[in-house]
C-alpha cells in the first residue's frame, strides 16, 4: 500500500529550523526521508549542502547519530560503520549514506563502486541537484548538457550527464531506485522498501535547487514535477535486476510527455541552450521513452 | 611460545592478540604479507574480526575511521604511496581523535618507483597529529602493536607503528608470542563513550567555526582552534602515557623499558650515533668495533618520533661531545628531519654536543657497516662544530 499524507508518520527526525536555502529540495527529502529511515539508524554524510544544512558545531539539525566524513570516503565510511556494528552484534541498527551528486558521481565513485562490489549492507542515497552547490554551483558529472555553472560559463556544459543509477545497476545491486523531491511519498515508500532489503541499495533523488538552478524558491515542487512530466527525469525501480517505471512515470507514455522546453524555461541555468541542442535533447528523451 | 617468522607475521600476530574487531587494508609492497596473514587469520576463524578488503588505501583508513567512531578497535597497515594516498584520512583520524593503530612498513616514495626501504613515507606524515613509534626488531614489532593500542585508547589519538620494509618485514627472526591471557590482562577491551549510537545521537566532525560558540543551553563550545589545541596538549601528555604503558608492559611481559630512546653503550659515551629503526642495531656492530679501538661511543635509537621526546633527548645527549645523526629520510630543501628535531631540542642546553647529519639508505641503497664505521670515525676525528650541512653516504655519483 502506497503511503499517503494521512498515514505518513508524525514523528519528526529533524529539528525545526536549518541552514538550507528557502525552497531547497533537499530539505524536503531529508525531512521525509528520515521518517522512512527511522531512528535506529546511523547516517554518513560527506561535505555537501547537507553538511551545512545539518548545522554548525555545536548545533545539529538532525536527531540521528551522524558521521561527517571526507568527500571521497562516504561509501567506505558506511562500510566501516556496518562492520563495527556487526563486530559488536548491533546489527539491528541500520546505516544510511547520504551524499550529493558530486560526492557520488565524481570524487566518491571509487569507494561507492568498491562497497557495491563487496555488497556492503547499507542504503546509499544520492540527492542530485546536478552541480556542486555547496561550493557555489560548479559542474559535476551529473550536470545536464547545456547547463550554465560557474565552471561551465557562457556556453554551458558541453557533455551529457553521467547516468549513475545505470552504473550502479551494472554492479548488480538488489535494489536501485530513482525518486524526486517533488514526489516525497514515493520517495518515502522506496526508502522504506530499501531499508528492508539486504546488501547495498542505491537511490538517486532528483532535487531541485532554487539557488543553483535559478528559479524562484516557490517553484521547487513544480519544477521537480516538470522534470518527470517532460520525461527528462524518470522514476523507476530496479529490483533484483528487474526494471519498472513507478508512480507518475509509470502513467506517462511518449505521447503524453510535455515538451522539454516547459522545464527548461523555468530555470535560468538553461538559458544558454541553443535551438539545435534543445532539439537533440528532446529527441533523446523520445528515444529513451520509445524504448521503455 | 617462540617462533621464527617474518616481521609482517609478528605485526599480524600482535593485531590478532589485541582482539582487533575491524581490519581494513589494501595490499602494497612490503606491507602485503601482513594483510594476507590477517585475512588468513580471519578466514580460518583464528580471529573473529571483520576483515574488509577495500578497493584503496583511502578507503582502508575511511573504514577504520568509521568503525572506530562506531566503537570498535580497528587496524590498518600500509607503505609508501599507500600512506600518501590515505593522507587526507590520516589527518582526519587524529582530528577526530580516533584510537586507530596502523602499521607503516617503511618504504621510499615514488617517483621514480621504488619498493625498498627508507623512512620518507612516515616522515612525510609527521605533522598529522598521529603518534609515531618505530620498532627495531621483530619482537618490538609485535610488542609495539600491543602497546600502541593501549596508548591510542588512553589518549584517543591514533598510532603509527613504523618498521623497516624488507629489512624487518621480510626477514625471519625469532620472537616470543605472548600468551593470549597475558595480553588480555595487559589490554582491556575497547570501549568508547562517544561512539555513534542511535540511543545517544551525536553529530560527529561537524563544520566548526573559527570562534567559540554557545550550544542551545547557552554553554560555550570550543572552536576549531581549541579543538586543535587540545590535540597538541594531549599529544604532549601522551609522552607520560607512553612511559606508563611501557612500564605496565614490562611488568607483565618482562621486556622493553625504553619507549623514547633505546641506548646502547651510551652511558659513558662521548660520541653517540643517532637513528631510527633497524639501523640502530646495525650501528651496534660499529660501536663495538670503535669501542675495541678505545673510542667511547654509543648508539641511540629513537623509538618515539611523534610526540618528539624533547626531554629524553636532552637527558640522553647533553654533556656528550658529539652526535652523528644517520637518517633514511630528508626534508627536501633543508636537512634530515631527525637532525632538525634533535638539534632543536638541544638548543636550550648550555653544553651542546656538535651534531653531524648523514642521509643514507634512500630507496633501499645498501648500508654498509664499513661506511657507517668510516663516517662515524671521520665525524669524531673532525671534531667539527655544528655545521649545518647534510652529507649523503653511499652515493655513487
Ligand atoms: C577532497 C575535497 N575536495 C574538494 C572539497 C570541496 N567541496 C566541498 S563540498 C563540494 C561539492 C559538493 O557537491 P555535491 O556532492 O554535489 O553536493 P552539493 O553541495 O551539491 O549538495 C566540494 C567540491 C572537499 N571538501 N574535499
Ligand atoms: S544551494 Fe541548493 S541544495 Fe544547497 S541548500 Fe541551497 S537550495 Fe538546497
Ligand atoms: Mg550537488
Amino acid at each position: 500500500m502506497a503511503t499517503t499524507i494521512l498515514n505518513l508518520p508524525d514523528d519528526e527526525l529533524i529539528h525545526p529550523g536549518n541552514r538550507a536555502c528557502a525552497g531547497c529540495g533537499l530539505s524536503i527529502i531529508y525531512r521525509i526521508g528520515l521518517k522512512a529511515i527511522g531512528r535506529d539508524t546511523i547516517l554518513v554524510v560527506p561535505p555537501s549542502c547537507l553538511t551545512v544544512m545539518q548545522g554548525l558545531y555545536p548545533i545539529a539539525a538532525t536527531q540521528l547519530p551522524c558521521l561527517n566524513v571526507t568527500f571521497a570516503s562516504t561509501a567506505a565510511a558506511a562500510t566501516g560503520v556496518v562492520a563495527a556494528l556487526k563486530a559488536q552484534g548491533r546489527e539491528n541498527t541500520k546505516v544510511v549514506a547520504w551524499a550529493g551528486d558530486g560526492g557520488t558521481s565524481d570524487i566518491g565513485i571509487q569507494a561507492l563502486s568498491g562497497a557495491c562490489e563487496r555488497g556492503e549492507d547499507f542504503l546509499y542515497i544520492c540527492y542530485d541537484n546536478e552541480a556542486y552547490m555547496n561550493t557555489g554551483v560548479q559542474r559535476s558529472g551529473t550536470t545536464p548538457q547545456g547547463v550554465l555553472t560557474t565552471t561551465t560559463p557562457v556556453i554551458g556544459k558541453l557533455q551529457k550527464s553521467k547516468n549513475v543509477p545505470a552504473i550502479m545497476a551494472a554492479h548488480g545491486l538488489n535494489y536501485i531506485a530513482t525518486a524526486s523531491a517533488s514526489y516525497p511519498l514515493d520517495l518515502y515508500d522506496k526508502i522504506k522498501k530499501a531499508m528492508g532489503m539486504p546488501g547495498t541499495k542505491y537511490m538517486h533523488v532528483h532535487t531541485p535547487c532554487p539557488s543553483g538552478w535559478g528559479f524562484d524558491p516557490r517553484y521547487s515542487v513544480k519544477i521537480g514535477k516538470l522534470a518527470v512530466e517532460t520525461g527528462i527525469f524518470d522514476l523507476y525501480e530496479i529490483e533484483n535486476g528487474e526494471f519498472r517505471l513507478t508512480g507518475p512515470s509509470k502513467k506517462l507514455t511518449p505521447s503524453k510527455l510535455k515538451p522539454v522546453t516547459e522545464y527548461f524555461d523555468t530555470q535560468s541555468r538553461f538559458r544558454a541552450l541553443k535551438e539545435d541542442q534543445i532539439a537533440s535533447i528532446q529527441a533523446g528523451i523520445h528515444e529513451k521513452w520509445d524504448n521503455y | 611460545m617462540h617462533v621464527i617468522e617474518s616481521g609482517n607475521v609478528a605485526a599480524a600476530t600482535g593485531v590478532k592478540l589485541a582482539r582487533t574487531q575491524v581490519i581494513a587494508a589494501y595490499p602494497i609492497t612490503p606491507q602485503t604479507p601482513l594483510t594476507e596473514k590477517l585475512s588468513e587469520f580471519v578466514s580460518k576463524g583464528q580471529m573473529t574480526a571483520q576483515y574488509i578488503p577495500v578497493e584503496s588505501e583511502h578507503s582502508a583508513l575511511s573504514v577504520c575511521i568509521a568503525a572506530s567512531s562506531t566503537g570498535s578497535r580497528t587496524f590498518t597497515a600500509t607503505s609508501a604511496n599507500g600512506l600518501l594516498y590515505m593522507s587526507e584520512q590520516v589527518h582526519w583520524a587524529s582530528g577526530a581523535r580516533l584510537p586507530i593503530v596502523m602499521c607503516v612498513v617503511n618504504r621510499g616514495v615514488g617517483a621514480p618507483w621504488t619498493v625498498w626501504n627508507d623512512h620518507q613515507d612516515s616522515i612525510s606524515q609527521r605533522d598529522t597529529g598521529w603518534i609515531q613509534m618505530h620498532a627495531c626488531d621483530h619482537q618490538q614489532i609485535l610488542d609495539t602493536v600491543l602497546k600502541a593500542f593501549m596508548v591510542a585508547e588512553k589518549v584517543s589519538i591514533p598510532v603509527m607503528v613504523c618498521y623497516d620494509g624488507y629489512l624487518l618485514s621480510h626477514s625471519y627472526m625469532p620472537f616470543e608470542i605472548p600468551k593470549q591471557e597475558d595480553v588480555d590482562r595487559f589490554l582491556p577491551s575497547f570501549s568508547s563513550d562517544c561512539k555513534l549510537d542511535p540511543e545517544h545521537p551525536l553529530n560527529q566532525n561537524t563544520v566548526t567555526l573559527p570562534d567559540v560558540r554557545p550550544d542551545i543551553h547557552g554553554n560555550m563550545s570550543p572552536g576549531y582552534m581549541e579543538i586543535r589545541h587540545n590535540l597538541q596538549q594531549d599529544l604532549i601528555c601522551s609522552l607520560d602515557v607512553v612511559k606508563e604503558v611501557e612500564d605496565r608492559f614490562k611488568g607483565i611481559f618482562n621486556r622493553g623499558g625504553s619507549p623514547f630512546i633505546e641506548s646502547y653503550l651510551c652511558e659513558d659515551a662521548e660520541y653517540v650515533a643517532v637513528c631510527m629503526g633497524s639501523l640502530s642495531y646495525q650501528l651496534r656492530d660499529v660501536v663495538d668495533q670503535l669501542r675495541n679501538d678505545g673510542q667511547k661511543v654509543g648508539v641511540a635509537g629513537v623509538r618515539l618520533y611523534r610526540p618528539f621526546p624533547n626531554q629524553a633527548v636532552i637527558d640522553a645527549f647533553s654533556g656528550k661531545k658529539g652526535l652523528v645523526i644517520f637518517e633514511k629520510g630528508i626534508s627536501y630543501g633543508n636537512q634530515g628531519p631527525l637532525f632538525t628535531d634533535i638539534t632543536s631540542a638541544l638548543y636550550q642546553v648550555e653544553e651542546r654536543p656538535f651534531a653531524h647529519n648523514y642521509i643514507l639508505g634512500i630507496g633501499g641503497r645498501e648500508i654498509k657497516t664499513q661506511d657507517l664505521l668510516d663516517t662515524f670515525r671521520k665525524s669524531i676525528q673532525s671534531g667539527r662544530k655544528n655545521e649545518i650541512k647534510t652529507e649523503w653516504i653511499g652515493l655513487k655519483l
